[in-house]
């Protein structure tokens, strides 16, 4: 099988260490991806801001650099909700419909594809986990509380594996965080409003440790959680699942 | 002319931490009592499916059963009245207000005649407007727009209400007690009621085969108006109608199990012929309706039943209050509607959302809020309706990430900026509004393409 490995951008520039620990867990389970050094973004800082027309050569230049891997394997799930669903506006030739059809996330890859439904690790620590709205609402990886009051979820799963581990149950299981991409500025009240409201619920219920499949999110309420200097580490999930400890 | 945007309205309203944090508890909590009622319904989702596929179809032939309908109503006895838009419609009210020689109106909620600015209209020719729904009255006391379509005082609290019967109906000052303001309601509306002599309603659903509309409202209020005065005046927009009354019962379980978890509308009146000697008349109105349904990327927002529970879930909506979106139809849903009318004025709604797409799962006509949200993006940005700093970094922004070099290069300078530049200019709050609530990342010495260059690479 040959992988891709997409870095999202801000994470590439920001937060190398999402991009190794993907990179690692991908080697523990026998897979040596590719990083192709052309890679930028998917467009999607643009496309949500109404600037679809000005994305179009950043989705072009992704279909060039992906399309012939069997899997784009990415740490975050907002991206690959873009490229699924957002790349209708490109032609649709063979190239761009199997980067559409491939372009995973890496939850996804290592339940469905790989079909590990289990890592080992010990991980002893109150863990809070944030789910991202297209994780979620966008690819389906855990159900919604708008449909069923069952909390369950692909990555709660592979967390709720872990030896010593404990999930923190969260007053609001499912409220986005507020990044929002451009909202975060373009909004900045009620996006900062969101995120304390997010990060506060965390804080009541006991969570030593918030983590996700989604860096965009993460990278937010890190802000907030820098900024208010709160007693909560936060980690994107593929670094406590290569066993990374706080 | 340029307008607030939603942003800095939004803004005001969060200044208040503590009342923020109760109106999005407030609605949360509807919200919650929406999620018990769903799950109590093992065939909810059925149900969602067959009232989408319902009113696609009614929109499908929209035309063929505005006739049917009009028909069936004139075989009742109704007077059937067509208005293009808000002015034509005010009139033919206003006609018929006149024409009975009447000066006395009581009306129960019309989101319709608060589009159409009826209750202005009216008091300007000398006619007595009174909204009968309690928080409508409430609002009208204070003369404010409703901040929601089902609860439209729900941005007050109990000490605002009580200051506001003090001021117009003469309670104690500082009453706060429910029950008794709202008893103090009941009389100042009962004799409102009894001098009623034109009642004005609002339509939730209207029906094609028998030419009845029905009204679903908790209070009753529209019931003892209609059956009180000599004359009924029904509003609807022409997105209003069902088919068949078989079809009814579908809407009928969802709208209020969506609205406030309540299994169905305490009051759900089916009127159909005026009695005999009096008067019934319906107006069926379009007002930017045909526009919409000829826009195939958002006719589905036509669909809507207003039962306002993608306001309830919306986590900015709930943080920003109803007034915040300035549109007759606030949330989600206003923000999909609201720039068929004035795409110019009501650019920034669009953007007032992060996308999350609960507004769209909680739906129980499943339209595609959160997608038709984006899609107005895009048409707000082409028609250059975007700040222009915005629009030009966005530019920028494009060129930079559909090249490899730029991006790496930018990206190598942006992080060592990062980490030499004063922490007072970085988080400088007036320049970077990211920084107003939050730290930025630390910036890291090495990207992640940077590590990987001196990974060693098996040979592929």
């Amino acid at each position: 099988m040959k992988v891709a490995l997409f870095v999202p951008c801000y994470v590439d520039q920001f937060y190398p260490q999402v991009g190794i620990a993907t990179y690692q867990l991908l080697g523990k389970l026998g897979l040596q991806a590719a990083f192709p050094a052309a890679q930028t973004c998917c467009g999607q800082p643009l496309a949500n801001s109404g600037c679809e027309r000005e994305a179009l050569p950043i989705y072009r230049h992704f279909v060039d650099t992906f399309h012939t891997y069997d899997y784009t394997v990415v740490p975050s799930g907002s991206c690959v909700y873009h490229v699924q669903k957002h790349f209708d506006k490109l032609e649709q030739t063979p190239a761009v419909q199997h980067v559409r059809a491939t372009t995973i996330d890496l939850i996804d890859f290592i339940t469905n594809i790989l079909e590990i439904k289990e890592l080992p690790g010990t991980y002893p620590h109150k863990v809070g986990l944030h789910l991202s709205c297209h994780g979620q609402r966008g690819l389906h990886q855990a159900n919604e509380s708008e449909m069923t009051p069952v909390r369950d979820g692909q990555l709660r799963r592979l967390l709720a594996g872990l030896d010593g581990i404990e999930l923190t149950e969260l007053d609001r299981n499912d409220e986005c965080c507020g990044f929002g991409g451009t909202f975060c500025v373009s909004e900045a009240a009620i996006s900062g409003r969101m995120g304390h409201d997010r990060v506060q619920d965390h804080l009541r219920n006991g969570t030593q440790v918030l983590t996700g499949g989604d860096m965009s999110c993460l990278m937010h309420l890190q802000g907030i959680v820098r900024r208010q200097k709160l007693p909560m580490r936060v980690l994107h999930a593929a670094e406590i699942l290569n066993g990374l400890t706080p | 002319m340029s307008y607030l945007t939603h942003a800095s309205r939004a803004e005001a309203f969060t200044l208040d931490h503590e009342r923020t944090s109760w109106h999005d508890e407030t609605l949360w909590f509807v919200r919650q009592k929406r999620d018990k009622a769903v799950y109590a319904v093992p065939e909810f989702q059925e149900l969602r499916n067959l009232a989408s596929a319902i009113k696609d179809h009614t929109l499908s032939r929209l035309d063929e059963y505005l006739a049917q309908f009009e028909a069936a109503a004139q075989a009742n006895g109704v007077r059937v009245h067509w208005a293009a838009n808000a002015a034509e419609h005010n009139a033919i009210v206003l006609d018929i207000i006149r024409a009975r020689g009447a000066t006395r109106v009581v009306k129960s909620k019309s989101m319709l005649t608060e589009e159409c600015h009826l209750n202005p209209y009216l008091i300007k020719e000398g006619i007595e407007v009174i909204d009968t729904d309690l928080g409508e009255r409430i609002i009208q006391m204070r003369d404010e727009p409703p901040s929601h379509i089902v609860l439209p005082a729900i941005h007050l609290k109990k000490e605002d209400v009580g200051a506001t019967f003090f001021k117009h109906l003469g309670t104690a000052e500082g009453l706060t007690d429910p029950q008794q303001l709202t008893e103090a309601a009941r009389q100042h509306l009962r004799a409102k009621f009894l001098a009623g002599e034109v009642a004005l309603t609002g339509v939730n659903f209207a029906i094609a085969e028998t030419g009845s509309v029905v009204v679903c409202t908790n209070e009753g209020n529209a019931d003892l108006g209609a059956s009180l005065a000599p004359v009924h005046v029904a509003s609807m927009g022409i997105e209003k109608l069902v088919p068949r009354l078989s079809d009814l019962g579908v809407f009928t379980r969802l709208l209020a199990r969506s609205a406030t978890g309540q299994p169905v509308t305490t009051y759900t009146s089916h009127y159909t012929k005026p009695v005999e000697g009096r008067e019934m008349h319906i107006i069926i109105v379009d007002n930017g309706r045909t526009q919409q349904l000829g826009r195939p990327d958002f006719r589905a927002s036509l669909k809507c039943i207003r039962c306002g529970a993608c306001m309830n879930t919306c986590p900015v909506y709930r943080r920003s209050g109803g007034h915040s979106y300035d549109f007759t139809v606030p949330g989600p849903i206003g923000s999909i509607l609201s720039p068929n009318i004035d795409l110019k004025k009501h650019s920034t709604l669009p953007f007032a959302s992060t996308l999350c797409g609960s507004c769209t799962d909680v739906c129980p006509v499943k339209i595609d809020i959160h997608v038709q949200l984006y899609k107005w993006r895009q048409i707000v940005s082409e028609a250059n309706h975007l700040p222009t700093a915005k629009k030009l970094g966005l530019k920028f922004m494009g060129r930079l990430l559909a090249s490899p070099t730029a991006f790496k290069v930018s990206g190598m300078l942006g992080r060592k900026g990062l980490r030499l530049l004063p922490y007072g200019l970085t988080h400088n709050k007036t320049v970077n509004a990211w920084a107003i609530a939050r730290e930025l990342p630390e910036p890291p010495k090495q990207s992640f393409r940077e590590w990987y260059a001196q990974q060693a690479q098996p040979a592929t």
